[in-house]
């Protein structure tokens, strides 16, 4: 894939997780802050469709967008071609790892 | 930083102009001193009387002429056409001959070596890496896709708006003081530094050239243009007003779609000369 393409889901996904987190953050505060986070409540959210699928798209935004902002970082620290595919393994696989382990526990709860 | 005066000899059988009467005495520190050597005992300070308009170059080449031959120093047009004494003058690269003593405002000049480039002796670097950036983002006009109805040679007319896209990128004169003050370039060693990428807009921007997905693929890279920070310090230092990081912006806001190529075709351009002569 192109570094521009990469660097154009980069930017979008930055702007979409800004949105999607400021709805997460919205959605707090319409019940009291300290209700927000009881046990009940925090499963109830999930068993709501619209809130985990909210849920998961913050998920999967954030962890492209950070994963790639990483792998840039790492990529300045040093240039080699056995560096940079380390880096782009490792940074992939990391990324695959935290949207299946969360996307996991969002359908556990969820179910 | 150890300091060592090396005084001047007497210079009152050599005929040279002497300063008028508003001189004074300013220190000039010079990092001394090869690739491997430590810096911190790395300066040696001259003593050297310098007027309104002395240049730093100007001090430097007393220093050498008469305190010091050791001292390796490089420069040649003496006007800021050449970029070949590019340093670091008091903390912040400029070019020796285009920086007067009375304008840095102190008496104590330090004058070292170009940082983010390898250091060949004193204030000396070497720009082969500098040089092989510029060539890799193929800086010159290329017509690939000349228009077969025009049978005759003719020149390659522009509109005075044409040559306003690309104009104040082609007064780099590759001195390497942009390249010496990007952080990227202090990372990432194969980032083109600003200098190459400007270059890139430069010969994008012109109706000329066609070699429009050729260039822009040598700069979409994992260590390209997108390795920029923006943290503005090429433009700043520039001795010859061309601001690189605007360059770097305008083709990153084309690769990304926002902007448009405001290039017209060349058949066009030479039909309109054609009916106008
Ligand atoms: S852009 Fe300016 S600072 Fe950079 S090499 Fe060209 S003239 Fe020197
Ligand atoms: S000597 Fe040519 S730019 Fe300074």
């Amino acid at each position: 894939m192109r570094e521009s393409t990469v660097m154009k889901i980069h930017y979008v996904t930055g702007l979409a997780a800004l949105l999607t987190v400021a709805v997460h953050v919205m959605m707090r505060v319409i019940t009291p802050f300290s209700m927000s986070l009881e046990y009940e409540n925090v499963v109830a959210n999930y068993q709501n469709i619209l809130y985990s699928l909210l849920l998961e798209s913050i998920l999967i935004l954030v962890s492209i967008h950070g994963f790639n902002g990483l792998r840039v970082m790492l990529l300045e620290l040093r240039q080699d071609a056995k560096w940079e595919k380390f880096v782009m393994l490792f940074t992939l696989t990391a990324m695959l790892v935290v949207i299946g382990y969360g996307t996991r526990t969002i359908i556990i709860v969820s179910g | 930083m150890k300091k060592k005066f090396l005084l001047a000899r007497d210079t009152s059988e050599i005929n040279l102009p002497r300063a008028s009467d508003d001189t004074s005495d300013i220190v000039l520190n010079i990092y001394r001193g090869g690739p491997n050597q430590k810096p911190e005992n790395s300066y040696d300070s001259y003593r050297v009387p310098v007027s309104r308009w002395t240049t730093v170059l100007d001090a430097l080449i007393y220093a050498k002429e008469r305190l010091d031959s050791s001292v390796a120093i490089r420069y040649s047009c003496r006007m800021a056409s050449c970029g070949s004494c590019g340093m670091k003058i008091n903390g912040i690269p400029r070019l020796a001959c285009y920086t007067k003593i009375s304008e840095l405002g102190t008496h104590t000049i330090t004058c070292e070596p170009l940082p983010n480039f390898p250091l060949i002796r004193d204030l000396v670097t070497d720009f082969q890496e500098f040089f092989d950036h510029h060539k890799k983002i193929q800086p010159y006009i290329q017509n690939l896709h000349p228009d077969p109805s025009i049978d005759k040679l003719s020149e390659f007319e522009q509109t005075p708006q044409q040559v306003d896209e690309f104009l104040q990128f082609s007064y780099c004169i590759k001195c390497g003081l942009c390249y010496s003050a990007c952080p990227t370039v202090a990372t990432d060693t194969k980032f083109p530094g600003p200098q190459a990428l400007a270059q890139a807009y430069r010969y994008f921007a012109d109706s000329r050239d066609d070699a429009v997905e050729k260039r822009l693929s040598i700069v979409d890279d994992k260590h390209g243009i997108w390795r920029c920070h923006f943290a503005g310090s090429c433009s700043k230092v520039c001795p010859k007003g061309v601001d690189p990081a605007l360059g770097i912006q305008m083709l990153r806001s084309h690769m990304m779609s926002i902007t448009k190529k405001p290039k017209k075709r060349l058949a066009e351009l030479r039909e309109t000369s054609r009916e106008g002569s």
